[in-house]
């Protein structure tokens, strides 16, 4: 799938100047609140008209202002997951994931209604009223609706949002199965870098209505500058790792990777499985020599690739540890203590117990048993 | 009881009447209500103002103004009224079916408000989302929107059907006052309070009158309350 979107657009005083192609299992739009990801994705699907530009999806052309094409929203077959879920109130739950089948022809039905409900686990709801769900019930009847009208794209607006952090627990491996099993490309709005670092395998970001960058996510988490000043510790490296044991008598799991094993708190995740972990850049201790008498269990050798000073104190340091980024944001004080230049020989050190639950998801392009 | 179901045949000639004259008046009123309510909902188009103020007019007017315009325009003579008897054969003046104009034509702005309300409080976000499952307009509308509505729809037909009921003024001034014809309750009672023995009948038909319009009431209301069980509405 390739998606192009070229487009400017005008909203009372805000402005949208957007061109980026996509082209990955899940795109991220990632920006903060404000930045235009929901009407860049309001625009994909048809609910926006833009003042000029082009939108084009496999070839197949949604808009062209120039040439004067605009394909309204219910000939896009483009799929819709909205931050509120928007089930019909007067449907069952069986009536709201068959109702765009209804619109699909027969020919370009591709999805079996069976197949979703037990990827979505929604089995037990098929007679319920919406109204009768929890947030993450309706949620996931929602992405079931929007797939079941058989889109060529799946648009998810923030559908996390609005849900506590044990409701996007539940969700969050509905949609990894969905980005790993089916073959319908995701565009996924978000602005939490937890979610994008679990979920995405490219990423737009988007500041001001403008893309300041696009590209793979694992060399999006690694710009820093990138992020929003409040998350700027929360991104860092992405790193592909595989379970090599879990240890139960001091309940952990045992991950490997190209810069050594990594040890977390245990997960539930099968051996052999492949993992994607994301070391915070905040959780990242450097040492010039193999440190002694410290509690942290991950001490990854490696050495400085660059460093990068910002404004204030931090500076973030890039270590290749074997070949895979390791990303530390220290201050600059203590880089310029421990001396730290390009090339020298460091040991990256985190503590175990700096993982949790938002650090890993399955890796992307698995398909999970 | 028997007293009351006593009626003498002219007496069930004119409750039968106004039961058909009000029913026909609400149902004919329901296509073009839910039509004008919906573009004074969502519409924005050169007169709408002017469309609402006409709408709301029967409501404002005197009774007997409305009845007389009506006979203006839909009499024998009438311009509408002459060109409607001689293309289509279809007559207003001095028949049931002009009692049932005049009475839909008074309960129309009642009916016309209870459904505007009502698209008024649709959330226009689930029909965008129909829109993106592959619904257009239309089906979006019909399947989406008008069930949304139909709580409001209800409401606004008993309040059509309850108007019917009680109209006088405009049409004794349409249609007069013909006894099989023309002659509904109201217009029977004024008739019985004009002449002398009258009292018996007159109260008869108003007692009867009142039972008519409370079982519309409660019909409307388990009506509503079904559809609420039925919706949910979050």
């Amino acid at each position: 799938m390739t998606l192009c979107v070229d487009i400017r657009h005008r909203q009372g005083d805000f402005r949208i100047e957007a061109s980026f192609t996509g082209s990955g299992r899940l795109t991220a739009l990632f920006g903060p609140s404000g930045s235009g990801k929901s009407s860049l994705i309001n625009l994909i699907a048809g609910l926006i008209r833009p003042d000029q530009g082009r939108i084009e999806v496999d070839g197949k052309v949604l808009v062209d202002t120039k040439a004067g094409v605009f394909l309204p929203r219910h000939k896009r077959r483009i799929g819709m997951v909205f931050q509120d879920a928007r089930l019909f109130p007067h449907m069952n739950v069986r009536s709201n994931l068959l109702y765009g089948r209804w619109f699909t022809p027969p020919a370009e039905r591709y999805l079996d209604m069976d197949a979703i409900v037990d990827l979505l686990g929604i089995g037990a709801l098929l007679e319920r009223k919406p109204a009768l769900l929890s947030g993450g019930e309706k949620q996931r009847v929602a992405i079931g609706r929007a797939l079941l009208s058989s889109p060529r794209l799946l648009l998810m607006d923030e559908p996390l949002a609005s849900l506590d952090e044990a409701r996007k627990a539940e969700i969050l491996p509905y949609i990894e199965r969905l980005r790993d099993q089916m073959k319908i490309p995701i565009v996924y709005v978000s602005h939490s870098v937890a979610e994008v670092a679990r979920l995405a395998s490219d990423v737009v970001v988007l500041a001001q209505g403008k893309v300041t960058a696009s590209g793979p996510v694992s060399d999006i988490l690694q710009r820093l500058d990138l992020l929003p000043a409040g998350e700027r510790g929360e991104g860092g490296a992405l790193i592909e790792t595989v379970v090599l044991r879990h240890d139960d008598t001091f309940s952990m799991t045992v991950l490997g990777s190209g810069a050594g094993e990594i040890r977390v708190p245990r997960i539930d995740i099968p051996v052999d499985q492949r993992v994607r972990l994301r070391i915070r850049a905040r959780d990242v201790m450097i040492a010039t020599e193999r440190p002694n008498g410290l509690s942290a269990l991950n001490i990854l050798p490696g050495k400085v690739a660059a460093i990068t000073h910002g404004a204030g104190a931090e500076s973030e340091v890039r270590i290749d540890c074997n070949g895979v980024p390791v990303m530390s944001r220290i201050t600059e004080q203590s880089r310029q203590a421990l001396g730290l230049e390009p090339g020298q020989q460091v040991f990256a050190v985190v503590k175990t117990v700096s993982f949790d639950e938002t650090s890993t998801g399955m890796g992307v392009g698995e398909v999970s048993a | 009881m028997n007293w009351l179901l006593d009626l003498t045949p002219d007496e069930w000639t004119a409750v039968r009447l106004s039961v058909k004259v009000a029913t026909v008046a609400m149902l004919a009123s329901v296509p073009p209500g839910i039509l004008i309510a919906y573009a004074l909902a969502r519409g924005r188009f050169w007169g709408k103002t002017l469309l609402n103020g006409i709408v709301h007019l029967p409501l404002v007017l005197p009774p007997v103004v409305t009845g007389y315009l009506l006979l203006l325009a839909f009499g024998r003579r009438g311009p509408i009224g002459a060109f409607l008897a001689e293309h289509f054969g279809i007559v207003f003046s001095f028949r049931w079916t002009g009692a049932a104009l005049a009475c839909g034509v008074m309960g129309f702005p009642l009916m016309v408000r209870a459904i505007r309300l009502s698209i008024e409080s649709v959330d226009r976000k689930l029909e965008a989302a129909a829109g993106t499952l592959g619904a257009n307009p239309l089906w979006v509308f019909s399947t989406v929107t008008l069930p949304l509505i139909l709580p409001g729809i209800i409401a606004g037909a008993i309040l059509s059907f309850a108007k019917a009921m009680g109209e006088f003024g405009a049409t004794i001034t349409f249609v007069s006052n013909i006894p099989g014809e023309t002659q509904t309750l109201p217009s029977a009672i004024y008739t019985f309070t004009q002449v002398p023995g009258g009292d018996e009948g007159a109260l008869r038909l108003t007692l009867i009158s009142i039972i008519i319009s409370m079982l519309a009431l409660v019909a409307s209301e388990v009506l509503a309350r079904r559809l609420g069980k039925r919706m949910d509405v979050e």
